[in-house]
């Protein structure tokens, strides 16, 4: 097998480095990767199209399952679109509750990412133990609201249940043991020679690039753009919530480990203000099922990035069309754009670093016939028969 | 100059304690007193209204007609254990409880009138 | 009568038997040390003698594009290798059943086959992952071998001698000389965890980038072979430092009558070789994988020199007349 020609790695739909499937063909020179082709759509399960079946009520339950880690900001997202065309304000304590199961969220996803992130450069040891402390955050959300994922905790027109103080005092019991592990994590991301090797200098993205093709988040963030949606259009309680936006300038994967790692103690920061200022009232305010016709926009700073959601709706209690718009979808092109230039070794570890969930992510792909452009939708009569026909073919029965 | 290792003072302590994982089914964690599990149907308290079949997202709660009395019937292969009926039900007929072991063989054995 | 003890030595002890249960025992120890660190249980004793009937038991795929000549005889050359060379370390008492002089080269060569046949083996498996995982075990070769050849080769040079029972019999005598050869130790054991293929040095077969490298296409009963031969390797590899530089299976004291100073020997040699593999699962839990090109610039910028460095000593011991 010729060594110098070019030669084409399928980082495939089944991989080791992917927690989720999509496809990285990347062109390989050697070791180092010369040019990058994705292809997504190996997950897409037509979310979209199956809210404009359902009342509004029953899309609560359906927005929440697009993603796993970020559940809770899809349905923050939605309840904001919802209540901004019925012209509701919701009470305060709603609006905290929200706010505290957001930081909830992103801690134990930047948790699990840093045990993630772990696992791609071999190190295992991290990874087990920062997923050993994530169980104590998913604990809390358990006592909290019933499940571990999917919360089901938001409703039109505010929260469904609330904390009480007895919860109240073992959500800060856990915020000091959090604080100390996130601690330890500083200094060793900091400061182990191994991590430090495989991270510096690698997936460079340049601020100017950066912005070119608006990369969000954390990456973003790490490359030195001060961007972050809950202290620049503020919603939930962020505006009466103290605290600082993480930027780093050194635009590699070691960046983005520093601010994840970094992010935590100020999320520990605002759950314990939000603790000690929560303020009484109700929960919630009733809101008609029927919403009239009108359009609306919600962005919100999911663990991963920037969030954006738009619902129309026409006066029924259906939605007319609803869309969204994910980060890590924002992010891919970005991730094209580092992978050029690096190491094979070093795929899985920037793939890691923009924190990819493809899950959230995925659209329908059409692949047209390079030489005259057409292509071929099948549905699934035809999609059958095209599998017979294949099968008797190779002179299977 | 720094030297690979860092972790290794933190690792020689936990060579000999016990581990964290909770050996199941002979070992159980408590749940928590919130948790969404089963649900529990009274039939007295039911009004007929079919509001919980309208609100249910994923069709796991159907209304049928037994013994001459419309009442909703939940199959468990299809909820999705969001507590939006017992929400909507304007008589508190239907409550959640903490049973969460609810594997069976078949589809259709498990389910709630 | 010498047919029959150089049969029971070949087959039984300490022969093909006797590594096959120690390498899986060596293996168990490897998987339960590291998920205690981890705080996880880990399996329990049998597993790993499940692990390889299970394997035999499966299909025994060969793909397409392989060289099936090449493909099949690869992994028996290499289990074959590394069983031969267990044959002259000293296990029970200062000499394997046969020695002669030189018989340390002999047993580093034997241990170099393994990792060309699985150069080979990944290079004629007829996947691009495989030829990638082959062109890195070739580079990792030239990274950790000439450390390791240099670092076994210190002691031979402070005792005088290429056998391996005569380095022993002198260590035994000479007991400050063990001092002398401690840089040497630490070099051999980074370099045996580059040779084995463990963290840091996991390249060849790191399971997120390449998918397991060289062994991917492998299946059944001919990874079944591939993985006892690494674990045999592992217990190849930690005899030999310990007979090199912790002087050998031998007691402090002599015991009489014979017998008894063969099992006295057996059980601290046991001994000596779990500790050894007890500091090669500490270093595998705490580093994370370095890419090849920084393996090659930790070899030759910190290995090989202190390497040289401590074959300058002990060229400085032996000639300085501190040995008697």
């Amino acid at each position: 097998m010729p060594l110098t020609n070019k030669v084409k790695i399928p980082i495939g739909p089944q991989h080791p480095a992917l927690k989720e499937p999509e496809n990285f063909t990347i062109t390989l020179d050697g070791e180092t990767v010369v040019d990058v082709d994705i292809r997504i759509g190996y997950v897409h399960r037509g979310i979209e199209k199956l809210m404009e079946t359902r009342n509004y009520i029953q899309n609560l339950y359906l927005v929440e399952r697009i993603c796993g880690i970020c559940s809770y900001t899809h349905t923050v997202n939605y309840v904001q679109n919802v209540e901004e065309i019925l012209n509701l304000k919701i009470p305060p304590r709603a609006e905290y509750i929200r706010t505290l199961f957001l930081e909830l969220e992103r801690l134990h996803s930047h948790l699990l990412w840093v045990g993630v992130a772990g696992h791609e450069i071999g190190f295992d040891t991290l990874f087990m133990y920062t997923w050993q402390d994530r169980e104590v955050v998913q604990d809390l959300l358990e006592m909290i609201s019933g499940n571990r994922v999917n919360y089901a905790m938001n409703t039109i027109g505010g929260v469904r249940r609330d904390v009480s103080d007895e919860q109240r005092k073992k959500i800060m019991e856990a915020m000091d043991y959090l604080e100390k592990r996130a601690q330890y994590y500083k200094e060793v991301a900091v400061n182990e020679k191994t991590i430090l090797v495989r991270s510096e200098g690698v997936g460079i993205l340049k601020p100017q690039v950066a912005l070119k093709l608006a990369a969000v988040g954390p990456t973003a963030r790490a490359s030195g753009i001060n961007v972050d949606i809950r202290r620049d259009d503020p919603y939930a309680s962020y505006a009466k919530t103290p605290f600082d936006v993480i930027t780093t300038d050194t635009c590699d994967v070691f960046g983005r480990v520093v601010v994840r790692v970094l992010e935590l103690f100020e999320i520990v920061k605002i759950i314990r203000h939000l603790m000690n200022n929560l303020p009484s009232g109700d929960i919630k305010i009733k809101a008609p099922r029927k919403v009239p016709e009108g359009e609306a926009i919600s962005h919100t700073e999911a663990p991963r990035g920037e969030d954006l959601h738009y619902l129309h709706s026409n006066g029924t209690d259906k939605p007319d069309r609803y869309k969204v718009r994910t980060p890590t979808m924002a992010n891919m092109p970005s991730v094209a754009e580092m992978l050029k230039g690096a190491y094979l070794a070093d795929v899985p570890i920037i793939i890691a670093g923009i924190d990819p969930c493809m899950g959230c992510m995925d659209r329908v792909l059409v692949l047209k016939d390079e030489k005259d452009d057409s292509g071929q939708i099948l549905d699934m009569e035809n999609l059958r028969r095209y599998g017979i026909k294949w099968y008797e073919e190779k002179g299977w029965k | 100059m720094k030297t690979p290792g860092k972790m290794l003072p933190k690792i020689f302590g936990f060579i000999f304690r016990k581990p964290v994982t909770v050996l199941y089914p002979k070992e159980r964690l408590s749940p928590p007193p919130g948790l969404r599990g089963k649900m529990k149907f009274h039939l007295d308290r039911c009004i007929s209204c079919s509001l919980c079949a309208h609100d249910c997202p994923s069709g796991a709660c159907t209304m049928h007609t037994i013994d001459g009395k419309l009442r909703p019937v939940f199959d468990l292969d299809f909820c999705t254990f969001c507590e939006q009926c017992a929400e909507t039900c304007p008589k508190d007929a239907i409550e959640m409880t903490t049973e969460y072991e609810l594997a069976h063989y078949k589809r259709g054995e498990a389910i709630v009138k | 009568m010498d047919l029959l003890l150089s049969l029971i030595y070949l087959l039984i002890f300490p022969g093909f038997l006797f590594i096959l249960a120690f390498g899986l025992f060596a293996e168990y120890m490897d998987r339960k040390i590291y998920a205690r660190i981890q705080r996880r249980v880990g399996p329990p004793l049998l597993q790993p003698l499940a692990d390889v009937i299970k394997l035999s038991a499966k299909e025994d795929v060969t793909p397409e594009k392989a060289d099936k000549f090449m493909f099949t005889t690869m992994p028996i050359i290499t289990l074959a290798a590394v069983m031969a060379s267990f044959l002259y370390i000293p296990i029970v008492a200062s000499s394997a059943l046969h020695n002669f002089e030189g018989d340390l080269i002999v047993v580093l060569y034997l241990l170099l086959i393994p990792t060309l046949a699985l150069f080979l083996g990944g290079w004629y498996s007829g996947s691009v992952f495989g030829v990638k995982g082959g062109i890195r075990v070739a580079t990792l070769l030239f990274s950790y071998e000439v450390p390791f050849s240099l670092a076994l080769l210190a002691p031979a040079l402070v005792a005088g001698t290429w056998n391996m029972a005569g380095i022993v019999t002198f260590q035994n005598g000479h007991l400050p000389a063990l001092t002398i050869t401690i840089l040497g130790f630490i070099i051999a054991i980074i370099s045996l965890q580059g040779k084995l293929e463990r963290l840091p040095f996991d390249i060849p077969e790191a399971e997120t980038e390449i998918v397991a490298g060289p062994l991917v296409e492998y299946s059944g009963r001919r990874l079944a072979f591939l993985r006892i031969a690494r674990d045999a390797e592992m217990v190849v590899g930690a005899g030999l430092i310990v007979a090199l530089f912790l002087g050998g299976p031998s007691p402090l004291f002599s015991i009489t009558p014979v017998y008894l100073s063969w099992i006295v020997g057996a059980v601290i040699f046991l001994l000596k070789t779990l500790l050894i593999i007890f500091l090669l699962i500490l270093m595998k839990s705490a580093v994370a994988r370095i890419r090849v090109d920084q393996m090659v610039v930790v070899a030759y910028k910190w290995l090989i020199p202190l390497a040289l460095l401590q074959m300058l000593i002990a060229i400085l011991a032996r000639s300085g007349g501190w040995l008697s």
